[in-house]
């Protein structure tokens, strides 16, 4: 058997209040650099006209940016190298085409043959029609997840825990494409959604983990308990993260203009999303849940053991159904929390 | 081997050998030269279901319409307009040869047409934003009246409004039943402001190349409705002019000679281009209101093409490396995830062609998703595996515990990427829409693929008895 790392036994949740500072800086350098710098949306979400255009000859930045001024064009031009450029401009104009007609004609007066590859116009409607369904889409999602979460899981802390989580993830993309004023585009939500899919899997994995040694440990504290599913789950966290990371650094490298702005986005994405399931979500977990869960110690421990007992018992039959001892654990919680209040 | 086993493997194996058959046209396609897909195509003998490309992946225009609600008949509800606005659109298209044009319906009151290799998309813009508003109405004879107005209306910069009417300074100068209207041929000609017979009584528009004039001429054919109101028009004007109306200027003005009930023509100084667009666009029908053209996308055949290419090479490597570092790491049982995994992409390549999905390049990072995420399962499962080796549990319990211990981690994992998949689907408009339907069809085909199938692999090695497993 291969193994990349030893059984280890971290205590991960040692250092959990340089973990909380950690997020609050990245809030608060991320709140200062949309602030200041702000993004740099695709004319998919603000509305306006691109041209790209391909050379047959080499042509200089600087001569495209004066027959352009010569027609009054306030665009800011982008060079791909291999004599191509992307012409953009963030125009408002209702009508579409229409800015497009005159960069050709302004680039026309270089006398530098040229095809165009690719042009796009976008009505400012449609732009802002794009942002409030993206938005709408991922609110959407994180309210769906928190459900989802806290009914599996059996505690919305749970699903909170796993949404913030994923917020942080989503928040570090975003603060990574302000910084490098890298455009957003459609492609890039598309890798936003996905990072969003695969950040709440990680965490997913690992809560449960936590709901398996709730169970198998009904005496162990919240504490060693949220250390022990980290541990036990980390080197699957590591090989699947590791993999998709190296196969994204292929995307990047390889993929081509239009998968590159893809692949750096998931790459943030995903090593951020490992760092927030193991330094956001556990530990939000345990701050918020340590009384709770110390009543269960106290209180249930004993009648606890049996039906821990039958549970384990159930899940080895055939039916994959992980739902019922879920279920059951639902029914303790509650009814500890009844008993302390009697 | 079992009963129960040895309907598993048929059954998998019924599934690979519908996906081949499934696939077997897209390879058949797409080994075929691209000047023969071309001619296939326009001649409509493209296989139906077959895996499409998105205009990022191949080249091609996208235009975006809005269908101008507040011109809309008020008696027509939004939803009927739309439907019918589509449907006249496609006609236009489809008369024109464009083929794999697709028409969708986005949101309350936008199209959107998707024209795959067409990179100018202007002419097929031109028929689509027409909106041939065919009216015949009668010519009045010159008063003084009209000459003042017309006189007005030439020093006036913008003298009609967007729907064609005259501005209320110029309308005053006019009895209330008569409009001026812009004449083709040059100057301006005054009509009555009624109008009896329209584009939507013709049965049947057809194009002449060579008409009276050395022009083309584009004849029509009345119904039955038609022809009784145009019997009537011209039957009460004989000796007028009859004036040929089209978006709101005069083509022709022929003078009446006799009663005419079915046929008629629009002569005037057509080029053959206008001409055939006229004559499909009128036998298409006219819209139900204006579009505007709100967006507007082309991409350059070889753009789409260097991009599909550096992505396929990409995603090549970056699945090779995938499958190799999972056999090397696992070995034996990285090797079956791997076989697992292939699979994967084979079912998922034959349910997107069985729907004749298309593929995008959002579309392509849903399945990278999918494909983690079936990754994911399987290091899930032999991760537990190796745990349960650990405490010294016997091989077949080994497997047991691996599948059932990991199997909640799985399916929470995939139904919580379901849900944002969903959301997605129902929020998304275009390339977000395509990233949530691969996504999902991934999400299901991987937790089959990864789960039932990778452990029907297990089972059937373990009817010969082996003593451990490599993981």
């Amino acid at each position: 058997m291969m193994h990349l790392l030893p059984k280890t036994n971290i205590d991960f949740l040692k250092y959990r209040k340089v973990y909380f500072v950690l997020f609050a800086l990245v809030l608060l350098a991320g709140a200062i650099c949309f602030g200041t710098k702000g993004f740099n949306l695709g004319i998919d979400f603000t509305g306006g006209t691109m041209v790209q255009v391909k050379f047959e000859k080499p042509v200089d930045m600087a001569a495209i940016r004066a027959a352009l001024d010569e027609t009054g064009e306030n665009s800011s031009i982008q060079s791909y190298g291999d004599n191509s450029f992307a012409i953009r401009e963030k125009s408002t104009s209702n009508e579409v085409g229409v800015v497009q007609g005159r960069i050709e004609q302004a680039l026309q007066t270089l006398k530098v043959p040229f095809t165009v590859e690719q042009t796009n116009s976008v009505g400012p409607a449609v732009g802002s029609d794009m942002t409030e369904r993206a938005m709408w889409a991922i609110l959407l999602s994180l309210v769906f997840i928190i459900i989802y979460v806290a009914f599996r899981f059996s505690n919305i802390l749970w699903g909170i825990s796993g949404v913030v989580a994923l917020f942080h993830d989503l928040w570090v993309m975003a603060l990574a494409f302000s910084l490098t004023q890298r455009e957003i585009d459609l492609v890039v939500v598309a890798a936003f959604l996905t990072v969003a899919g695969f950040s709440i899997n990680d965490t997913i994995v690992i809560f449960d983990r936590m709901r398996e040694n709730i169970r198998l440990h009904p005496k162990m504290s919240m504490r060693e308990l949220i250390n022990l599913s980290i541990n036990e789950t980390l080197s699957r966290t590591i090989i699947t993260s590791l993999t998709v990371i190296f196969a994204l650094f292929i995307l990047y490298f390889m993929g081509g203009e239009v998968l590159n702005s893809f692949a750096f986005a998931m790459l943030v994405g995903c090593i951020s999303g490992v760092y927030s399931t193991i330094a956001l979500s556990t530990p939000l977990v345990y701050v918020w849940q340590k009384g709770q869960l110390s009543d269960l110690d106290r209180g249930y421990a004993a009648p606890k053991k049996e039906a821990t007992k039958i549970a384990v018992k159930e899940q080895h039959t055939d039916t994959p159904a992980a739902s019922a001892p879920a279920k059951k654990t639902v029914t303790k919680i509650k009814r500890t929390r009844r008993n302390k209040q009697k | 081997m079992s009963n129960r086993l040895a309907w598993k493997w048929g059954f998998i194996i019924a599934i690979l050998l519908g996906s081949l058959y499934l696939i077997y046209p897209n390879y058949k396609w797409y080994s075929k030269p691209l000047a023969e897909r071309e001619t296939l195509d326009s001649m409509g003998e493209r296989p139906k279901r077959m895996l499409n490309l998105g205009l990022d992946l191949r080249g091609g225009s996208s235009l975006l319409l809005e269908l101008e609600v507040a011109k809309l008949d008020k008696k027509e509800p939004l939803n009927e307009a739309m439907a019918r606005a589509i449907e006249i659109i496609r006609n236009r298209i489809d008369q024109y040869g464009l083929s794999e044009t697709q028409i969708t319906r986005q949101g309350d009151k936008w199209i959107m047409v998707q024209l795959p290799g067409v990179a100018n998309p202007q002419r097929a813009e031109e028929l689509i934003g027409k909106t041939a508003m065919l009216e015949f109405r009668i010519v009045k004879e010159n008063t003084d009246a009209y000459s003042k107005a017309i006189e007005k209306l030439e020093e006036t910069e913008n003298p009609f409004d967007d729907n064609g009417l005259l501005i209320p300074s110029i309308a005053k100068l006019l009895p209330n039943d008569v409009q001026i209207m812009r004449n083709k041929e040059g100057g301006y000609l005054v009509v009555t402001k009624e109008v009896t017979v329209t584009g939507a009584d013709l049965d049947d528009a057809r194009l002449t190349m060579y008409g009276e004039n050395g022009y083309p001429e584009v004849s029509f054919t009345f119904n039955a409705e038609g022809s009784k109101k145009f019997g009537k028009l011209t039957g009460a004007n004989i000796g007028k002019r009859l004036a040929i109306v089209l978006d709101n200027t005069v083509q022709s003005a022929p003078t009446v000679q006799s009663r005419i009930t079915k046929d008629g023509r629009i002569s005037g100084t057509f080029t053959l281009d206008e001409a055939r667009q006229l004559t499909i666009v009128l036998k298409a029908g006219a819209l139900p209101a204006p579009v505007k053209i709100i967006e507007k996308k082309t991409i350059g055949p070889t753009l789409g093409e260097d991009s599909i290419k550096s992505g396929l090479t990409a995603s090549f490597y970056g699945l090779l490396l995938i499958l190799v570092f999972m056999a090397v790491y696992y070995k034996g049982a990285g090797f079956i995830a791997d076989s697992a995994l292939i699979l994967n992409l084979i079912l998922l390549t034959a349910v997107m062609s069985y729907f004749s999905a298309t593929l995008t390049l959002p579309g392509i990072a849903g399945i990278i998703l999918s494909l983690a995420m079936a990754i994911d399962a399987n290091v899930l499962i032999i991760e537990r595996m190796r745990e349960e080796t650990h405490l010294g549990k016997p091989i077949y319990e080994v497997i047991h515990l691996g599948y059932d211990k990991a199997w909640s981690a799985i399916f929470d994992s995939n139904i919580t990427s379901i849900i944002v998949a969903a959301c997605l689907l129902q929020f998304g408009t275009g390339p977000v829409k395509g990233f949530a339907v691969t996504l999902i069809i991934g999400l299901t085909v991987s937790l089959f693929t990864a789960v039932f199938v990778t452990r029907a692999i297990y089972e059937l090695i373990l009817t010969s008895n082996p003593k451990e497993i490599s993981l």
